[in-house]
């Protein structure tokens, strides 16, 4: 129970988010341009933190799916930022050994013509310690 | 005037001409870009973990470097942008990152956000003004209807970027007034084209850049511009072939008169 | 050295349950001039009293110490239970041990060491108290109501009935307010007019109300029972004693593309003008900035078309100045910008509208005449969609912290009408919370759902998002079925926040009421002065205090209204004391005392003085006792020591800052 209750601080710690800041109002959800690829939504982020269920955060396919396009950082009327949330989720995976979401191997086949260095970078930055 | 700039690791590769158009059309615009030496990679993405200090350490060499030099730090990627001007909102009013940075950084003088960071788009409006751009046009662009795509990293979070209107955005709609086309408004104008997603998943982006692209064409537009490349990459690998999409660097030459030098 | 008594109160449990009482009754007892210490239960009962004053008789007290709440709370009590015993009740002093050490601590040792240097700070200072005799001050029998809403309406008819004359100032042409602009009101859906539109004519024709409309407050001095108030009387243009209110005038003026601020800018009005039809009165103003006379010398078509000859264009704003006993502030709230808002496309879309903006097209009376239809092409709407919470129960600074409270029942009562009127148009609400508390306002929202079919989703929208065939399409959550909706709309409706007056800040600053951060006027007490400020003779009346619906509105302005008349009953006021006052050897006047005092109470006079045998004439500061509030502000600024505030002065001020460190 412990290690639930750090798994929790931890995320609150790397995010700078206070979760009981959240109303449920769901807008963060109503913003989200990738809510139907997500299996837990950006509303539950919240959620899943306060009630320090970080297992299942942390396995989530959303941790993939968010843009850090921050529409629901912006448009939260509490200020609770469900986004820096989802990335503290994903930080923790990538920082873990073997929790790396991109390899430097599957580079190549990935690549076309136009691929921008920054795509690359980006994506390095974000899927990966 | 003088200003330092930071070009970032695309426009040295895939957006060449992002690069090019805004350096020869800061020319006849009266001003000088300035490139930083040895100017590292900014990562690409804003580090959003409180912790996380290394990853943040190349913007402030660069907005270091600019504040040496006394000049105003000047960016064009939208994603170059957002980091750096992120990064040095944290400089100067986050204390922990300020003080762990500067002792990673050992500079003369500790860092702490003096650098004023402006976007290429934000020089045109507030340091030479849309209306004298106007007046330096030779070659309006009559007739085009173009759609500004933003995307989110010029415009969000608000706070910190303080862009423009992140919901009602209107500094690339008085650009492309400025430059003798007609700009469409339209809603998508500010959502994700899906960024960095598109590596592992297209599909996402693909969905997203085609309700981008519907929603301009819907309203009239006949092409795009945008000051990022990989939304560039984005709309143009799933573009149906409806809008072209362009730097608004190129616009902002051709209009001047000097897109051939 | 006096013979002081000190009671320590427990409050029940609120103090004795954190400070060792027994502690501080012992260690009182060893102060120097204490000769009596008990404790009780709860002192400011009955009992509790009588303990004070047996003490006071039995031990011949000179001097009182309670160690209880707040002197908000009970200083009052005390100094009356002391003063029914024979003791001056300026020898009563209060050390506050709940608020200020129980409440607010938790080990009990630590609180019962504060508990006895407070006491002791109290003990050191009645040590220094002199017996004070309060002043008198006369009361004018003359009330006024600042804003011409269901709220000033009301407290002003309540005033008057009384018997006591009421003036009320109202800043626009006509007397009303926001209610004037409502179609129905819920939850029993009587329309707002016809129960408005008595009541404005009820005060109009009250023979003790006295309406100021398009006029405005411009200065307030004086104090409770006294207040000079300078209205300024805005030229209206027309003569009110000659118009016929026959509207020719408006008929006839071809200025006629000025937004219409009564429609909430959805249509155009003259530059002459009566806000709405059943204006009160009905005499039309111009509308100066507007009007093509005044433009350009040129027109004068009013004039002309008036057969009355009511048109004055010479006519200058008018200052009045009167004196009034007590001053009810109503001046109401507006609807917030939606500037922060882009993301629900208001600006970018007419078919994304305020509720306030469906109020006036749902309203015969209204820009479309009563019918539902789309501003941006007449068309009607097949498919509404209302968004709530929008600016409200923010913590992002874009909107406002609070619940405006009025927008879940508007925004059923909208529905519900709109499904009564037009039943082939679907309804969808977004909401967070619905909360309906209050006399059948929850079976008001559930018919909505359940009779007229309105459907309900909890969730917030992220965006309104326009569509190149001109419909809305709405980006929603649907918490419950964990969905994101794309619905497809005509019309969006949006439950803006609801904001003071912005004129509220002005006023409260002239009459030194206070506001809270919202600009909200502070009542004295939340739960037992509600209606009061804590500037004596001021009151509130409606939104101004706080958001609240027409019936919780005319229930406080009544309330107001009993507060006032309690006031101008009375034939005279005892005034405080504890006054500033200058030792005329020590000033020097320098004048930084008048310069700091807020309520302009110290003038300077030339007098003669005999500074140790040398007699010459000084320049020295004058307090006026019925202006000095008694803040201090004078005491502390004054740089040679002169001024010093009675029950406040600057030895027993010391001589609780020495108990306290020493």
């Amino acid at each position: 129970m412990t290690t639930r209750k750090n798994q929790a601080e931890l995320i609150k710690e790397i995010s700078g988010v206070n979760p009981l800041k959240c109303m449920k109002c769901g807008k963060c959800s109503a913003s989200c341009p990738s809510y139907n690829e997500m299996d837990i939504k950006p509303h539950q982020f919240v959620s899943y933190v306060v009630n320090e269920d970080i297992e299942s955060l942390v396995k989530s396919k959303s941790l993939w799916k968010c843009l850090s396009c921050f529409a629901c950082v912006e448009r939260c009327p509490r200020d609770v930022k469900p986004g820096k949330l989802i990335d503290a989720a994903r930080q923790i995976v990538v920082r873990e050994r073997g929790g790396d979401f991109l390899s430097p191997n599957e580079i190549p086949e990935l690549l076309d013509p136009d691929t921008p260095q920054q795509l690359l970078v980006s994506a390095f930055r974000r899927y990966r310690r | 005037m003088v200003y330092s700039y930071y070009p970032g690791c695309t426009l040295k590769n895939k957006a060449k001409d992002l690069d090019h158009y805004a350096r020869v059309s800061a020319k006849a615009l009266g001003f000088e870009l300035e490139e930083i030496s040895e100017w590292q990679c900014c990562g690409g993405v804003y580090p959003l973990g409180s912790d996380e200090i290394a990853t943040k350490l190349s913007s402030v060499r660069a907005l270091n470097d600019a504040k040496e030099k006394g000049q105003e730090l000047v960016t064009l990627c939208s994603g170059c942008h957002h980091v750096i001007k992120r990064v040095n909102d944290d400089m100067k009013h986050v204390a922990d990152i300020r003080t762990k940075a500067n002792n990673y950084m050992q500079l003369d003088e500790p860092y702490a956000g003096e650098t004023n960071v402006l976007h290429y788009l934000e020089v045109l409006r507030d340091r030479v003004g849309f209306d004298v751009l106007k007046q330096k046009v030779t070659n309006p662009l009559k007739g085009k209807k173009i759609g500004a795509y933003y995307g989110c990293l010029l415009l969000r979070p608000g706070k910190v970027m303080a862009f423009d209107n992140p919901e009602n955005p209107k500094i690339m709609e008085d650009f492309i007034r400025a430059i003798g086309a007609e700009p469409v408004i339209y809603p998508y104008r500010n959502e994700c084209c899906g960024g960095y997603i598109s590596l592992k998943d297209n599909e996402l982006a693909a969905g997203m850049c085609r309700k981008i692209e519907d929603s301009a064409a819907g309203f009239g537009a006949d092409m795009l511009i945008t000051a990022c490349p990989l939304c560039m990459y984005n709309l143009n690998k799933n573009n149906n072939g409806t809008l072209p999409v362009y730097y608004f660097t190129e616009l902002l030459a051709e209009a001047l008169g000097v897109k051939g030098e | 050295m006096q013979r002081i008594g000190v009671f320590v109160c427990h409050c029940g449990t609120n103090i004795a349950a954190t400070v060792d009482v027994k502690k501080v009754v012992e260690m009182a007892l060893a102060e120097p001039g204490v000769v009596h210490a008990e404790d009780y239960q709860y002192m400011c009962s009955e009992v509790g009293q009588e303990k004070i004053q047996n003490a006071i008789r039995e031990k011949n007290l000179g001097g009182v110490v309670v160690c209880s709440c707040s002197p908000r709370m009970h200083e009052t009590t005390f100094r009356n239970a002391a003063q029914k015993a024979g003791l001056n009740p300026y020898m009563v002093e209060i050390a506050n041990i709940r608020e200020h050490c129980s409440w607010i601590h938790k080990n009990m040792e630590e609180a019962t060491e504060k508990a006895v240097i407070l006491m002791r700070a109290a003990v050191a200072k009645v040590n220094l108290n002199t017996p004070l005799k309060p002043g008198e001050s006369r009361v004018t029998k003359r009330a006024l109501v600042i804003g011409g809403g269901i709220a000033g309406i009301q407290t002003a008819l309540d005033i008057a009935e009384a018997g006591y004359p009421v003036d009320i100032v109202e800043k626009t042409p006509s007397i009303g307010g926001r209610m004037s602009q409502l179609d129905k009101t819920f939850p029993t859906l009587d329309c707002s007019s016809c129960i408005l539109t008595p009541k404005m004519v009820d005060a109009s024709a009250h023979p003790n109300i006295t309406l100021y409309t398009y006029s405005e407050v411009e200065k307030v001095t004086g104090f409770v029972g006294d207040f000079t108030v300078d209205i300024r009387k805005k030229a209206r243009s027309v003569d009110m004693s000659k118009c016929t209110g026959c509207g020719v005038c408006q008929e006839k003026c071809p200025s006629r593309k000025i937004p219409n601020e009564f429609n909430r800018g959805l249509n155009n009005r003259t530059a002459i003008y009566t806000p709405f039809a059943q204006a009160i009165p009905n005499v039309p103003v111009i509308d100066r900035e507007n009007c093509i006379k005044f433009k350009t010398g040129k027109c004068g078509v009013c004039s002309k078309v008036c057969q009355a000859g009511a048109i004055d264009y010479e006519q200058k704003d008018e200052i009045i100045t009167e004196k009034y006993g007590a001053i009810v502030v109503a001046t109401g709230f507006d609807m917030i910008k939606l500037d922060n808002y882009d993301e629900y496309a208001y600006s970018q879309s007419k078919d994304v509208i305020t509720s306030l903006e469906l109020e006036r097209i749902m309203n015969a009376a209204g820009p479309t005449n009563g019918h539902l239809e789309r501003l941006s092409d007449g068309k009607a709407p097949k498919e509404i969609v209302f968004i709530q919470c929008v600016g409200s129960r923010c913590a992002d600074n874009r909107g406002k912290s609070y619940c405006s409270k009025i927008c879940c029942m508007y925004t059923a009562k909208h529905a519900m009408l709109i499904r009564d009127k037009y039943p082939d148009v679907n309804v969808t609400v977004f909401y967070i919370d619905v909360r309906t508390p209050g006399k059948n306002f929850d079976e008001f929202y559930r018919r909505a759902v359940e009779e007229y079919g309105v459907n309900y989703i909890k969730g917030q929208v992220g965006k309104v998002i326009p569509q190149p065939n001109g419909k809305l399409l709405v980006q929603g959550a649907d918490l419950l079925d964990n969905k994101q909706i794309l619905k497809e709309a005509d019309m969006v409706v949006l439950a803006a926040a609801i904001e003071p007056n912005p004129d509220a800040k002005k006023i409260a600053t002239m009459l030194t009421a206070s506001i809270d951060t919202n600009n909200f006027l502070t009542e004295a007490h939340a739960k037992l002065r509600p209606v009061e400020s804590p500037t004596a003779g001021i009151f509130l009346s409606g939104v101004c205090q706080g958001p609240k619906d027409i019936p919780e509105t005319v229930s406080q302005a009544g309330a107001a209204a009993v507060k006032a008349i309690g006031l101008l009953a009375k034939d005279k006021l005892l005034t405080n004391p504890c006054t500033a006052h200058s030792d005329e050897l020590l000033c020097n006047g320098c004048s930084q005392c008048a310069n700091v005092c807020p309520y302009g109470a110290i003038t300077y006079e030339d007098r003669q003085v005999n500074d140790h045998g040398i007699r010459e004439v000084r320049r020295i500061a004058v307090v006026n006792d019925a202006l000095c509030q008694g803040c201090g502000a004078c005491t502390v600024t004054c740089p040679s020591g002169a001024m010093d505030l009675q029950g406040f002065s600057n030895r027993q001020i010391l001589a609780e800052v020495d108990a306290i460190c020493l």
